[in-house]
């Protein structure tokens, strides 16, 4: 995990042994770019690089490399994300070949989730390679300086490979082999589904530490900080993946309405403490969803300002 | 077998609207067998559209036949002397049937009684499950002999993804997570590191995305050998 | 017994309700019925072990189709009494005739 493989500032900040801290952001629903350079003001300085979702729960939103030149344009580093939803293997190339012209050196590679959840359940969806498949396609674009079919790449496209996984998804038992899969395939890190079940995750990290993965890839832990107790609660019922406890949710009802924002950054703060200490994860991916000016705040109270 | 269900009364009825003599038209073939295009469900079919048009007061005639299979000229031949004597046909075979019939007589209207939905069998009586998506390029024993072509929601060849729960798909809680059964499969037989490498890019050229696809088996071809 | 029930039932005897088919109901109410009923022995009385449930399954289906065409689905029903309950017999079709009276003629003209 020592040599340079795409420059970007997050294998910087991973690769000298710093704990990472990434944010999230999602695009407008809309071609509202000023919106998104508002967003992009909670996050600079406070993040070493932003996720841009992609069409995140199948509702369409502005396309994420559009997203990510702008948040480029604005002195951020973005993390493209990428899902097998809405795209065959042409159209993956050719984004990936744009964002990387656009000065894109991350990539997140996902499935997608499927388009019955999203505000166009009617669509067709594509699917054409999976996610593992969609990594294995980043890292030959990268590696081998080739397309898919083989034929060589004028400029190749120097990727930072993230993937997601999520641990807390069944069967359980199976879930570090597939984790170990996306390392296979070429995954240089991980960024995982928000954590909310500790000892779950522990017990799921331990079983990595074993194999060593580890050692041959960076995992960033999820951390969502929520909002109030009707928060986890329409998580913990309609999020399909998610595993949140009945004591979360009572740790938040148990705070008046007022204060269940405090209590949930709080939450989320000593997640962020107790992963700094935990073997074998190499930072965090912070997701505050639709609440990007909290950033600054976590990352100050988290204690990991100044960015290096 | 090909599954399909009947199409509702209101958009057959809309179909065949302004006709007054009609033939509905079964299929020995797939449709008989799932209960939907046979020569029993052809008679309560033309039974419920004489009800319907009495019930408008407008009487047609509507009559009722089978053929042995609606996907075979040699069969579809045998409506020639018949097909002349109806203002329009209603198939209730899978989608072949009416594209056959159409082929062969230009002359007459084909109206589809049924949607086609997938390849299956009955899991119970009267419960039938997609098991294949024709994809051409069968490699159902990567996977302990299921196919996540077609059962998964995504096709995921590297699955499970992160929606899948207690065995139940994200997508629909009816549907059984293919992935889960696959790996609880590799796993009881001890053969979880086959699903551990990356699987090679699925070639869809053998599926529909090659364009439509054409089976030739020469030994049966007249004069080619 | 001199139970008595309406004369304007037609009563179509077989076997089994299980012999029922779908299309049979449809023929009647075809053909001018204004309801049809099956009346077929007790639940998990069956000699031919589910003869009646399959009854009773295809008279919700010809329901179904009732309803499709705008027609009152009450036309069509499953009762279910022993061969030895005559005054049920009686009062079933009694019951059967009312509520048909209260529907009116058929529209299937």
């Amino acid at each position: 995990m020592t040599a340079i493989k795409s420059g970007s500032n997050l294998e910087r900040v991973l690769t000298a042994g710093h704990f990472a801290f990434t944010g999230e952001c999602g695009p407008p629903k809309g071609a509202n770019a000023d919106h998104l350079r508002e967003k992009f003001k909670y996050l600079k300085g406070n993040v070493d690089c932003v996720n841009m979702t992609d069409n995140q729960t199948a509702v369409v939103r502005m396309s994420s490399l559009a997203g990510c030149a702008l948040m480029k344009a604005e002195g951020l580093e973005p993390n493209f994300q990428m899902v097998c939803r809405d795209r065959n293997r042409l159209a993956m190339m050719s984004d990936i070949l744009g964002a990387y012209a656009l000065g894109v050196r991350n990539m997140l590679c996902l499935s997608g989730d499927h388009q019955s959840f999203g505000n166009h359940p009617e669509a067709k969806n594509v699917h054409d390679i999976d996610s593992m498949q969609l990594i294995a396609l980043v890292k030959k674009m990268r590696d081998e300086e080739k397309f898919l079919n083989g034929e060589e790449i004028d400029v190749a496209p120097k990727m930072f490979i993230g993937a997601a996984c999520n641990p807390f998804a069944d069967p359980f038992e199976f879930r570090v082999h597939r984790l170990a899969t996306k390392i296979e395939a070429g995954a240089d890190f991980i960024q995982t589904q928000c954590i909310f079940n500790m000892d779950k995750f522990r017990d799921f990290m331990k079983q990595v530490v074993d194999k060593g993965l580890h050692e041959r890839c960076y995992i960033l832990a999820g951390v969502t900080p929520m909002k109030n107790a009707g928060m986890a609660n329409f998580m913990s019922k309609y999020v399909p993946g998610m595993d949140i406890s009945e004591s979360l949710i009572k740790r938040l009802k148990g705070v008046d309405k007022r204060d269940q924002a405090e209590e949930g950054i709080k939450i989320a703060l000593e997640q962020i403490e107790a992963f700094k200490e935990m073997q074998g994860v190499a930072g965090v991916h912070l997701m505050a969803i639709e609440w990007e000016h909290k950033v600054p705040e976590i990352a100050e109270r988290a204690g990991v300002l100044p960015r290096p | 077998m090909i599954v399909a269900d009947r199409k509702s009364l209101e958009e057959i009825l809309g179909m065949v609207a302004d006709r007054e003599k009609l033939l509905i038209l079964g299929c020995k073939g797939c449709v008989t067998v799932c209960n939907v295009g046979g020569l029993k469900e052809a008679e309560v079919l033309a039974s419920t559209l004489r009800i319907a048009q009495k019930k408008e007061g407008r009487p047609v005639e509507v009559s009722h036949r089978v053929l042995e299979r609606q996907c075979d000229n040699e069969y579809v031949a045998g409506l020639a002397d018949d097909v002349g004597n109806y203002d329009a046909v209603v198939s209730m075979a899978c989608g072949v049937g009416p594209q056959f019939l159409s082929e062969m007589y230009p002359d007459q209207v084909f109206f589809p009684a049924v949607n086609t939905t997938f390849f299956g069998g009955a899991v119970q009586h009267g419960v039938w499950e997609e098991r294949c998506a024709g994809c051409g390029a069968c490699a159902i024993h990567l996977f302990g002999g299921l196919c996540p072509i077609a059962r998964c929601a995504k096709s995921l060849l590297h699955g499970p993804c992160g929606g899948s729960a207690n065995g139940i798909c994200e997508v629909n809680k009816e549907t059984a997570c293919i992935w889960d059964a696959i790996v609880k499969k590799k796993m009881e037989t001890g053969r979880l590191e086959d699903l551990v490498a990356v699987k090679p890019f699925k070639d869809w050229r053998t599926a529909r995305d090659g364009g439509p696809r054409r089976s030739i088996r020469e030994e049966l071809v007249k004069g080619t050998l | 017994m001199r139970l008595s029930y309406p004369a304007n039932i037609k009563i179509i005897q077989v076997p089994c309700t299980g012999r029922v088919d779908i299309v049979h109901l449809l023929s009647a109410l075809e053909d001018g019925a204004d309801g049809v009923y099956v009346a077929g022995c007790l639940e998990g009385e069956c000699h031919y072990l589910e003869g009646n449930y399959k009854a009773r399954r295809k008279v919700v289906y010809v329901k179904k189709v009732l309803t499709e065409l705008g027609i009152e689905p009450e036309r069509v029903a499953m009762y279910n009494l022993s061969s030895a309950q005559g005054a049920r017999f009686a009062e079933i079709a009694n019951d059967m005739v009312l509520q048909i009276k209260d529907l009116g003629p058929t529209p299937v003209r």
